[in-house]
């Protein structure tokens, strides 16, 4: 079997054409654009919500993306246990629409930090995360303005008492502390999933990461282990 | 007819950069004296209803689907009648 991907394209989506390249010409998978006004979508294993600048981020960052035709067919999708990876603004649009919870502020630095960074797989038994073995930390590249994770005390005791942190910013070495925390997210959050597990949002580029030609290839793991998952 | 402001305010713990920029400013133009500067959002819309309380139910529901997150921000509403034209 050949995972199904389907990656939404709002207006102002820029990083849809890197999903696209890296599950199609890298990893090889059956892979579809997915139009915003669409209300439905052909079968698919999975949702992509690319990075970028869906409506300008006008009002807040994915408050009006939340609001397209297709979010409520994603919903539903999730609701059904579909799987679901919002990158970037993905995230963003993921956290609006209720999906996951929290929010995403102003980078604390108040800069748009475009680099790469480490990010280390803090829960590793995640359908998104499975694959990645022994490495300490992953090196992918983050470029946003609003990457800074916040949320109430209740909401983040959830999160660490059952596990749905999945990547921290780290050190190469896998070590998590405040040199390493390029937004000021509340403990290093880089990247959370939602309580069954299939929806997660993360502010790395793991799409920027795939192809040997760049130098970097330690994004593919997050996609291979959903595709491990999907084809075991 | 009602006549609606919308006041979107970030909460005082969550950092507001808009604000802190403004204020590194103020610095930068010898204010020593300009403190704590906010930057809000300030929303104007008309609500065609001659009902207040279904009319506030609208705006409120407004507010907290779209123009507000309630997460991070509260917001101030205003509502003024006037006669349509």
């Amino acid at each position: 079997m050949n995972p199904k991907f389907g990656v939404v394209v709002f207006p102002g989506s820029n990083c849809d054409h890197d999903a696209y390249y890296s599950l199609k010409k890298v990893l090889d998978t059956d892979v579809r654009f997915l139009w915003h006004k669409d209300k439905e979508f052909d079968k698919c294993d999975v949702i992509v919500l690319p990075g970028g600048f869906s409506y300008g981020d006008y009002i807040r960052a994915g408050a009006v993306a939340k609001l397209s035709p297709i979010m409520n067919s994603v919903s539903e999708f999730a609701e059904k246990g579909g799987i679901v990876i919002g990158i970037c603004n993905g995230f963003q649009i993921l956290v609006e629409s209720g999906l996951l919870p929290g929010v995403l502020l102003k980078n604390s630095s108040l800069k748009f930090v475009c680099k790469d960074v480490y990010i280390t797989p803090v829960n590793r038994e995640t359908i998104f995360t499975s694959s990645i073995n022994g490495k300490k930390a992953l090196k992918v590249p983050i470029a946003h303005g609003e990457g800074n994770y916040f949320a109430d005390e209740k909401t983040m005791k959830s999160l660490v008492e059952n596990n749905r942190i999945v990547f921290k910013y780290s050190t190469p070495e896998g070590e998590v502390n405040d040199e390493a925390n390029p937004n000021g997210s509340l403990m290093n959050i880089a990247g959370i999933i939602n309580e069954k597990g299939n929806v997660l949002g993360m502010m790395p580029h793991p799409e920027r990461s795939t192809d040997p030609v760049l130098n970097k290839t330690d994004g593919a793991l997050i996609f291979k282990s959903i595709i491990d998952n999907l084809t075991k | 007819m009602f006549k609606v402001k919308v006041k979107v305010k970030r909460r005082k713990s969550i950092l507001d950069p808009q604000g802190k920029a403004a204020e590194q400013g103020a610095k930068l133009l010898g204010f020593t004296n300009i403190k704590n500067v906010r930057i809000d959002k300030s929303i104007e819309f008309n609500v065609h209803s001659t009902d207040v309380a279904s009319a506030e139910k609208e705006v409120k529901e407004f507010c907290n689907k779209l123009l507000a997150n309630p997460i991070m921000e509260d917001y101030e509403i205003t509502m003024e009648k006037v006669n349509e034209s």
